[in-house]
């Protein structure tokens, strides 16, 4: 079970794969409540109702056969529409990607369907992950599960939503510059980012390659850890893959974090709203509570972070953008030759956002250019590194914010691109660094929405990282049962 | 083997002047300007397509011909979410190709090249840019020259893009069809110093590199497929003149042929140029065969920002040393030692004629077979006329002759079993038919070569017929040979042997 009682993604597989419960059944719920729901959130661009009871109903049979139907048998799942989906439409909230049906699976698809999970439907999101509160989707906003005037945060705003709201128990989103952890933290969800490497790229439709994880969205840290160990471990399909097998996140949940070294990380608390700031004290409190050693510590290359995101993620954007051209599949708009038929395609079939972007990329990677922008953002993301490895000298993690406030107004920061870009202030580090990250709700704002508490963990220390989130989320919840920290539910 | 890291070729440029003209760039020198105070520099880049089984990022067929867009997947197409991933086997050919030119290989990355084309499926070109895995070697070309290496690196091909409409030219056509099935095969680029000093030496340096890397076993040499693709860097320069003049970087270049007629109308252009006005403007040009001309493609101010920057969905490579070895241990026989091999067998100076033959058939890499039927007992000389014709003018069959096979045929018509007419016929019959039993051929189309006691009984037949002629030709009227030739040609229905008849016609008149 998780906080809000609801079943666990954990719970639904054991069930199903006793034959206590049919993953029909689980999927028709699941499906229900997406219809039910859904035409307020809009956290679902297509759901792919057909295709989730036939393996739904492939699962049951499995069952009746006595075959083994995979660690998370029958749960329903959301991806992100980012991702790779053989047959179902996979569009990126992009009007360029529209109609296109990819012929191949991601490989966390392949995965999760291996592992007997159910796909029931590809989720909103910023139109190429471009952004941080799901507005930049060519189908619209979705809408916060606690409060329909708010932003679920983004760009994996519609898996964190459907999450969120009980619709699914389990999505997946892709974070490259915070786009897990932020509307995880804004949809009062657990939401991690792997090390760069632990789980495969193919079949995520690249933003910035050298930044872009898949990571899960989960009810609750467990769930999170179940779902991690089943899309990580190598793949021979992704060069930048890590040649070893998925981090053993399920069986580290419960050491807690006796003697642990924690570093409260002052810029992940000083630039955040006092409601939020506050959180992120209590949660450090309960960890030294629980047992560990907490410190406060400051790494001042952090705050070069947001700058150098804004130079590397363009560039690699605006190069992995370019294949479409109208050429080959998506949108095409007609025009007297080729270089036109380019141009009024993009014009066309691109947003703001990604236009924007594309356009800093490119100028960023310029002759003349390169060394002045991309080459320096390469240098500072490189001092960023060897500054975390610094600290974790000293401290086994880093605890901070997930995000500078709770879910903000839709329309709010529509209108000034830097004030949307801060919102990534806190979780683009670990992008950088391609070090692992996860959010857990811990209390509420002022406002009564969700606050996320952030853990930064070094490289492949998954494990470790698990470990002091699930200590968060006890303490998390012992303080709700004693009315410490409660927001809307 | 290989040379100090950085260093220059083992060599400096040749001497100025047109090297001696080696046989297959035999032919008119560089023309060019005839004038002595201008000197011709040219680099080349020639553009290898490897022969791997599969493509550089992925596991489509690497293969010449096919239905167009049969070979592709998502990675070569560039679909949206896909990822390369590199071909080790590629790797190993650009390494026997650095180890064959005698580079040094090094620890190389891969970059993004940004371009919009429509043959590109990614719109960008992975490449390696300022961390070539081959840097720094040299090709020693027959006349002795040595040309400068600067790099040898990997990158993909791009696809192929068809003009459609009455002209076949890109301005008038109505539509482009484009074939990605080419789309990620791997090339290694060569590019030599700007060492060569006239177009008579570009051909013989392609020549060269052509029969080097078909040896390394890297490519096929096919410059009529693709397979072998060179762009010329050329500019010229008052002889004795230090620094370089600016450089025009000419494109489509699909032959030898096409290589040196396009420098020297180059070179007179830029002669032209700086004489009436002083100076070249640095540009891309584009060579049109039919009008024996290059025409501008685009300016320096027009050429494209390519926007280089590391490709972050590959990792850097650094091949080990003892996979470095592997590779240079699996580089074989160069053909200067080829050719060498072959002099040796032949025995003796060889005649113009046989060096000639000799470079066709290391160029074309049936040297080999010639070896194999040699040491079968068939004569050298004679192997090596039927590899340099008969093989050489089915290569692609040719090459998938069994080594036996061929020296089985050499071999009978040595023996005089059969004409060279048959022994022709026989070889056609089994390029064709892809291998097959020499003698079972012979026998099915009835080419029993006559015996010298049938010949002599045959010959002195026609004597008798025509005693008028035979008189003549006693008393010294040489051209009746060929008449009485053809007589005995007739009675046999073909089956005599020339030389056997020659042989005789001399024996009967002493």
């Amino acid at each position: 079970m998780t906080a809000d009682g609801s079943d666990s993604a954990a719970a639904l597989a054991d069930a199903v794969r006793r034959g206590e419960r049919s993953a029909r059944s689980v999927v028709e719920a699941a499906l229900g409540g997406i219809a039910a729901r859904d035409p307020e959130l809009h956290a679902f661009l297509h759901v792919a109702a057909d295709g989730a009871r036939a393996d739904a109903d492939a699962v049951d049979e499995k069952v009746r056969a006595g075959e083994d139907p995979g660690p998370l048998a029958g749960v329903p799942v959301a991806l992100k529409d980012n991702l790779c989906t053989r047959g179902i439409p996979t569009t990126c909230a992009s009007r360029i990607l529209e109609g296109w049906r990819p012929p191949y699976d991601a490989t966390v698809v392949t995965r999760l369907r291996d592992a007997g999970a159910v796909v029931v439907g590809k989720t909103n999101l910023d139109e190429f992950a471009m952004g941080s509160s799901t507005e930049n989707s060519c189908t619209g906003p979705t809408r916060h599960p606690m409060d329909p005037s708010r932003v679920p945060g983004g760009s994996s705003g519609g898996s964190a939503a459907a999450v969120g709201a009980g619709l699914v128990p389990l999505g997946l989103g892709s974070d490259t510059g915070g786009s897990v952890r932020q509307p995880a933290a804004l949809c009062g969800v657990v939401g991690m980012k792997p090390t760069y490497g632990v789980v495969s790229r193919y079949g995520l439709v690249a933003f910035a390659s050298s930044l872009d994880q898949i990571g899960p969205f989960a009810r609750s840290v467990a769930d999170a850890a179940l779902l991690l160990e089943v899309i990580a471990g190598h793949d021979p399909k992704d060069s930048t893959s890590l040649d070893r097998p998925a981090p053993e996140v399920v069986r580290s949940l419960g050491a807690g974090v006796e003697g642990l070294r924690v570093g409260v990380c002052e810029e992940l608390v000083a630039d955040t709203a006092p409601d939020v700031s506050r959180r992120v004290r209590e949660a450090a409190e309960e960890l030294a509570e629980a047992g560990a050693l907490v410190e406060e510590v400051s790494v001042p290359e952090m705050r070069l972070g947001l700058s150098a995101y804004y130079l590397i993620a363009p560039a690699e954007a605006s190069s992995n953008l370019a294949r479409y051209d109208g050429v080959r599949y998506g949108l095409r708009v007609d025009a007297p030759d080729v270089a036109q038929m380019n141009t009024a395609t993009r014009t066309a079939g691109f947003g703001p956002e990604v236009k924007r972007r594309i356009m800093l990329g490119t100028y960023a990677l310029s002759a003349g250019y390169y060394g002045a922008y991309y080459g320096k953002a390469q240098r500072v993301r490189t001092l960023l590194i060897r500054a975390f490895d610094r600290v974790y000298e000293q401290f086994d993690v880093l605890v901070g914010a997930t995000a500078p406030t709770t879910a903000f107004a839709i329309g709010e920061r529509v209108a000034d691109p830097l004030a949307m870009y801060l919102s990534d202030v806190c979780t683009i580090p670990s992008n950088l660094s391609g070090h692992p990250a996860i959010s857990v709700p811990f209390g509420a704002g002022d406002d009564g929405l969700p606050v996320g508490v952030q853990v930064l963990a070094p490289a492949l220390c998954e494990e470790r990282m698990f470990q002091v989130a699930a200590t968060l989320e006890r303490s998390a919840a012992a303080r709700a049962r004693a009315g410490q920290g409660e927001g809307r539910r | 083997m290989s040379p100090p890291a950085s260093g220059p070729p083992a060599s400096g440029p040749p001497a100025s002047g047109p090297p001696a003209s080696g046989p297959p760039a035999s032919g008119p020198p560089a023309s060019g300007p005839d004038r002595a105070e201008w000197e011709t520099v040219v680099g080349l880049e020639v553009h290898c397509e490897l022969k791997t089984q599969t493509k550089l990022f992925c596991g489509c067929k690497n293969a010449f011909g096919d239905e167009p867009n049969t070979n592709v997947c998502p990675v070569c197409l560039g679909l949206p979410g896909s990822l390369p991933v590199l071909n080790a086997f590629a790797v190993e050919l650009a390494m026997r190709i650095g180890a064959a030119l005698h580079c040094e290989v090094r620890p190389s990355s891969f970059h993004r090249k940004n371009y919009f084309y429509p043959d590109m499926p990614k719109d960008y070109q992975i490449s390696q840019y300022d961390e070539p895995i081959n840097v720094g070697g040299w090709l020693e070309l027959p006349d002795g020259s040595r040309v400068g290496i600067e790099r040898a690196h990997l990158e993909e091909d791009t696809g192929k893009t068809t003009h459609q409409g009455e002209t076949g030219r890109i301005h008038a056509a109505d539509y482009a069809l484009v074939d990605y099935n080419r789309a990620g095969v791997p090339l290694v680029e060569i590019v030599s110093r700007p060492d060569i000093r006239s177009s008579a030496q570009a051909r013989l340096y392609v020549t060269e590199l052509r029969a080097v890397l078909v040896a390394t076993g890297a490519s096929d040499g096919r410059m009529e497929e693709g397979s072998l693709r060179v762009d010329a860097n050329v500019s010229v320069r008052r002889a004795g003149a230090g620094a370089f003049g600016t450089r025009c970087e000419v494109k489509n270049l699909n032959s030898l042929r096409s290589l040196g007629r396009a420098i020297d109308y180059e070179v007179a252009r830029q002669v032209a140029l700086v004489e009436a006005t002083g100076t070249v403007v640095q540009e891309t040009r584009h060579w049109d065969e039919n009008a024996g001309r290059t025409v501008p493609l685009r300016s320096k101010e027009e050429a494209f920002d390519y926007r280089y920057f590391p490709e972050p969905d590959l990792v850097p490579l650094a091949p080990g040393s003892d996979w470095q070895e592997r590779a240079a241990g699996a580089v074989g026989l160069l053909p200067s030692a080829r050719r060498e091999r072959l002099a040796g067998l032949l025995g003796g100076a060889p005649t113009p004629q046989q060096v000639d033959q000799v470079h066709v058939v290391v160029g074309q890499g049936l040297d080999d077979l010639i070896v194999a039927a040699v040491a079968q007992g068939a004569p050298a000389g004679l192997a090596l006329v039927r590899a340099a014709n008969e093989l050489a003018a089915d290569i692609g069959a040719a090459l998938a002759l069994d080594a036996g096979t061929f020296g089985s045929v050499v071999e009978m018509e040595g023996r005089g079993e059969l004409t060279a007419t048959q022994a022709k016929a026989v070889l056609a019959e089994l390029l064709a038919a892809g291998g097959g039993d020499p003698a079972k051929i012979a026998a099915e189309k009835g080419f029993e070569a006559l015996s010298e006691g049938s010949l002599a009984a045959v010959l002195q037949g026609v004597v008798e017929a025509h005693p008028e002629e035979w008189a003549r030709y006693s008393a010294g009227e040489e051209k009746l040979a060929g008449f009485f030739t053809g007589q005995v040609m007739r009675a046999t229905g073909g089956k005599a042997d020339g030389k056997a008849v020659a042989a005789e016609l001399q024996r009967l008149r002493q």
